[in-house]
């Protein structure tokens, strides 16, 4: 019996959101009493899946064929559906990110394991297996329980944490028995958002609204981003308006996210977009209008002109970073 | 060929979400259902691609799982334009139970579509567990999908990036924002055809639930938001700092 | 009696509320301050399906009821009752009048395109010297053997530049007074038609209002709509109709203004609590809402009433009535609760109020309908 990790790596490197899989695979596998480990898909490097035993998962299965890179969800369930026989797994874990949502239910039905996803935190209960997830988009928990004897779970980003726990590593080389006719996504182009801050890996988001006017106005946003070390996110007005791209729209119908700070410019907050970043763990407000409901979500709040806070926040962090 | 567009029935966005008094249902209560946006929006995406110049495609199903008050849905799908309707009679379990439920319907589409999770209970899960079921290719995070002389282009939103994918059928495309630009408002003429329509209902299978719901909660209320005044920027980064020690 | 919408009504009802709210909230404001005419909205709302709504399908209509009709022409108005002006007259002045007593002939010829929206009609009664008083035609059509030589002036005519069919009233033997006069279908670019300045109206700003000159315009005999001298019973049957349409425009002004009014007393704070909970406040919601529910009561009745072939004037002027009056009231209202931002242009409500002010005078003003109720009941 184990806990097995599905994680994410790219370029060769394991994404932030592998390390919290790994900090919370470990610390499930302790209470359960079971051993962990986790499995990496596509060429990455000795060095970089021994960094997993820093986060407590020691044995790691890697199968580094590179056709794993063109993310063809077919072939990555059945990779991880085999690697979950080989260690026994009882409980799968993947994150709760564009991959994990595209591969999870796919091994859920291979498995026959019953899934959760967007789970928040540590199981409420391990017998029966209860896990506690968000419902209706930031509005509700459901404390759900997995009635099957493997069980997969989807983790919320940002839910558990990174915790250094470092153990013994011991890696393994692994072969899915998959051919290079098992995987047919074939990709023509690859646009990737180079030196910005993954929006789903980000622990600050700086966030805009149509209160920025024009998509013109949105260098001290950026700015103010870059120095935080920030994702960039906007309200649905705002992408649908052109200003800003889809990816970056959260609320209901975008993106939900949940950052340990989240900073809100120009932003009325309309239910649909309080839904999307709820569950962020600090809300910090800044709007002209004192009645908007963003002020009902938000931890902090500046009732005024964004344009002339924001030279005066990029200032501050300035100061506080010298 | 044809194309299968799965739909959700989901109470309005703006719903305010109560639960019966031992918390473990959700109070129905007052609450409009409509189409799960993100289903709606496959739906004006697969309509666009049928009515673009030199379409191949014959029909668009639409299917749900769900009780006869559910037809309502369905009707508003075939208002907009989708030319027959299925569904299956009873009520959406968990996840693996509407997938399967709906594997039984979703035979012979060379194309299908599932939005990319429900506004109500957020799985993400149908769709994949569908395609699995049916032994067919998916793509997740679909934001752009076209149809150039037969072959089939979609975009992709990656961790980090978008890619552009050439794609064979049969193939379960699961959508989000960005498919399409906006619902379509269904014109007069289709809302009054809507009900001349097929909608064909089907008999559950017997299939078991592999989750099931024990509690809701409702998250803690928030404390009252702290007021910083225009001009003290410096505070604010001070109290990010030492008091909610985010930064 | 069945209180419930069926489920085409419900539809019908989301599909016109989504279009308002969707997309003529967009440059709504912006169109009444430069008296800009929703030309894109309309081929929109056409494709739809809203410039034939209650039209037979085979005349490219939509078909559907008048309870529907009462419901889209509600939703758009709560937003924009300058492009529902449009949508109305269009409906139940133009489309309502052709189908029911047209030819064959006329249908497929000016009704079909007029239904489906391709072109947009226009309904020409008011004079300079002749308003509410439809009697006193002073615009002359001559009969002159296989047409009508048509001079004079037609004043307030909504639609008169965006039009391309005219709907028009008026005198062919003044002798015989209203029993003489004529309603005769005029393509608007006939020689000898020329308009006067577009109106620099209170409200309704974005739909185009010109008076109308005739010299000497050459119109078919074929173009005329039942026999002769059946123009003033023609007329008056068409407002009747039209009133279901000015009555539920009325309602929609009244119940945008109520909608604004609720959202914003749950957001406005004053004395340490949103306005919502001062009494002065609520109240004045519940007043409000009364009359608006009273008023749609009124419209659905007629609509109803018409949908059951029965007679409906009495009920359409009673609706008429009320929900103008009522639009007044609430609208004025919204702008109280609003306070200071009622009265700038971006909460809208100064806006529904203005055009508020247009139900109680076009399409019949309160007191004929007053008349018309009164007359009724002292028979």
């Amino acid at each position: 019996m184990s806990v097995l990790v599905y994680t994410e790596n790219w370029d060769g490197k394991f994404k932030k959101v592998s390390f919290e899989l790994a900090s919370y695979a470990a610390k499930l596998a302790a209470e359960m009493g079971v051993s962990v480990s986790a499995i990496s898909l596509g060429p990455v490097e000795d060095s970089e899946l021994a960094k997993l035993a820093d986060y407590g998962v020691g044995r790691v299965l890697s199968a580094s064929c590179k056709d794993y890179n063109s993310l063809d969800n077919q072939a990555i369930a059945t990779a991880v559906a085999a690697a979950a026989k080989h260690v026994n797994a009882s409980v799968v874990i993947l994150a709760q990110s564009n991959l994990g949502k595209a591969i999870a239910p796919r091994l859920s039905v291979k498995l026959k394991a019953g899934l959760v996803s967007g789970v928040q935190g540590l199981p409420v209960s391990l017998s029966p297996f209860t896990v506690k997830k968000m419902v209706f988009t930031g509005k509700a928990f459901a404390n759900t329980t997995i009635h099957t004897a493997i069980k997969v779970i989807t983790l919320a980003p940002n839910s558990f944490g990174v915790i250094e726990n470092k153990v013994q590593e011991a890696i393994e080389k692994f072969d899915a028995g998959l051919t290079e006719a098992d995987f047919t996504t074939k990709i023509e182009s690859t646009n990737k958002v180079t030196g910005k801050v993954l929006l789903n890996d980000a622990d600050i988001v700086v966030s805009a609204g149509r209160g920025m006017k024009a998509s013109e106005n949105w260098g001290p946003i950026e700015e103010l981003a870059t120095l935080l070390g920030a994702g960039l996110a906007c309200s649905r007005p705002v992408s649908d308006e052109g200003w800003r791209s889809h990816g970056e729209h959260v609320g209901q119908t975008g993106k939900i996210i949940s950052p340990n700070l989240y900073f809100a410019f120009g932003i009325s907050g309309a239910i649909q977009h309080l839904g999307g970043v709820s569950s962020s763990k600090c809300i910090v407000a800044i709007n002209k209008d004192k009645d908007a409901p963003i002020f009902e979500a938000a931890d902090y709040g500046i009732v005024g002109d964004v344009f002339k806070v924001l030279p005066q926040l990029i200032e501050a962090v300035k100061e506080s970073k010298s | 060929m044809k194309i299968l567009v799965l739909i959700g029935n989901v109470p309005d966005t703006t719903t305010k979400v109560k639960f019966n008094a031992d918390k473990t249902a959700f109070d129905t209560n007052g609450v409009q259902w409509i189409i799960n946006p993100w289903d709606e929006l496959a739906l004006t995406r697969a309509l666009e691609l049928k009515e673009a110049a030199g379409s191949t495609i014959e029909s668009i199903f639409v299917a749900n799982v769900g009780r006869s008050e559910t037809e309502g849905t369905l009707r508003k799908a075939l208002a907009v334009g989708a030319d027959e309707a299925i569904r299956v009679d009873t009520d959406p379990k968990d996840a693996f139970y509407v997938a399967s439920q709906l594997a039984q319907v979703a035979k012979g589409f060379d194309l299908i579509f599932a939005g990319i999770e429900a506004s109500d209970y957020n799985g993400a899960a149908v769709g994949g567990m569908l395609a699995e079921l049916l032994g067919i290719q998916s793509v997740s995070a679909v934001s752009g999908i076209q149809i150039e002389s037969g072959n089939l282009k979609i975009s992709r939103e990656i961790d980090g990036g978008s890619q552009t994918l050439a794609m064979n059928l049969p193939l379960l495309a699961i959508v989000q924002k960005g498919i399409a630009k906006e619902p379509r408002i269904p014109a007069m003429r289709g809302i009054m055809m809507a009900r001349s329509k097929k909608l064909t209902v089907v008999a559950p299978m017997e299939v078991e639930t592999l989750t099931s719901i024990v509690t809701f909660e409702s998250p803690a209320p928030k404390a009252a938001c702290k007021m910083v005044a225009e001009d003290q920027a410096r505070e604010l980064i001070r109290l990010l700092h030492e008091e909610a020690k985010v930064l | 009696m069945n209180f419930e919408y069926s489920e085409e009504q419900l539809m019908i009802q989301q599909a016109a509320r989504d279009y308002a709210q969707r997309e003529l909230i967009k440059d709504v404001l912006e169109r009444d301050a430069r008296s800009e005419f929703p030309a894109e909205h309309i081929k929109n709302l056409a494709s739809l399906g809203f410039m034939g709504m209650m039209v037979d399908p085979k005349y490219d209509g939509s078909g559907l009821d008048a309870i529907s009709y009462v419901l889209a022409i509600e939703e758009l108005s709560k937003i924009d009752a300058s492009a529902s002006v449009i949508v109305s007259v269009n409906n139940s002045l133009v489309c309502f009048g052709l189908e029911k007593f047209g030819t064959e002939e006329q249908k497929q010829k000016y009704l079909r395109p007029l239904a489906s929206g391709k072109k947009i009609g226009a309904f020409l009664l008011s004079e300079p010297e002749a308003g509410s008083d439809a009697t006193s035609q002073r615009t002359l059509a001559e009969d002159k053997g296989d047409y009508y030589l048509v001079n004079g002036t037609k004043n307030w005519i909504t639609n008169a530049n965006s039009a391309s069919t005219y709907i028009l009233i008026a005198q062919t033997d003044p002798d015989k007074k209203h029993k003489g006069i004529n309603a005769l279908i005029v393509d608007k670019n006939s020689p000898g038609i020329s308009l006067g300045p577009h109106e620099d109206k209170m409200g309704m700003r974005s739909s185009d209002t010109h008076s109308v000159m005739f010299t000497d315009v050459k119109v078919p005999k074929s173009n005329r709509i039942g026999e002769d001298g059946f123009g003033f019973k023609f007329a008056m049957q068409v407002l009747e109709a039209g009133r279901i349409g000015i009555a539920s425009q009325a309602v929609g002004l009244a119940s945008g203004a109520l909608e604004r009014s609720i959202a914003y007393s749950k957001e406005r704070k004053a004395f340490g609590t949103v306005i919502a909970n001062h009494q002065s406040v609520a109240f004045k919601l519940a007043e409000m809402a009364v009359k608006v529910e009273n008023a749609r009561n009124l419209c659905l009745k007629a609509a109803w009433l018409k949908d059951n072939h029965q007679p409906y004037g009495i009920a359409s002027a009673m609706a008429k009535q009320y929900a103008a009056d009522i639009a007044m009231e609430v609208t004025t209202e919204a702008v109280q609760i609003h306070g200071g931002y009622g009265y700038v242009k971006e909460y809208h409500v100064e806006r529904l109020m203005r055009e508020a002010k247009l139900t109680q005078i076009y399409e019949g003003t309160s007191e004929i309908q007053k008349i018309v109720i009164s007359r009724d009941l002292l028979k």
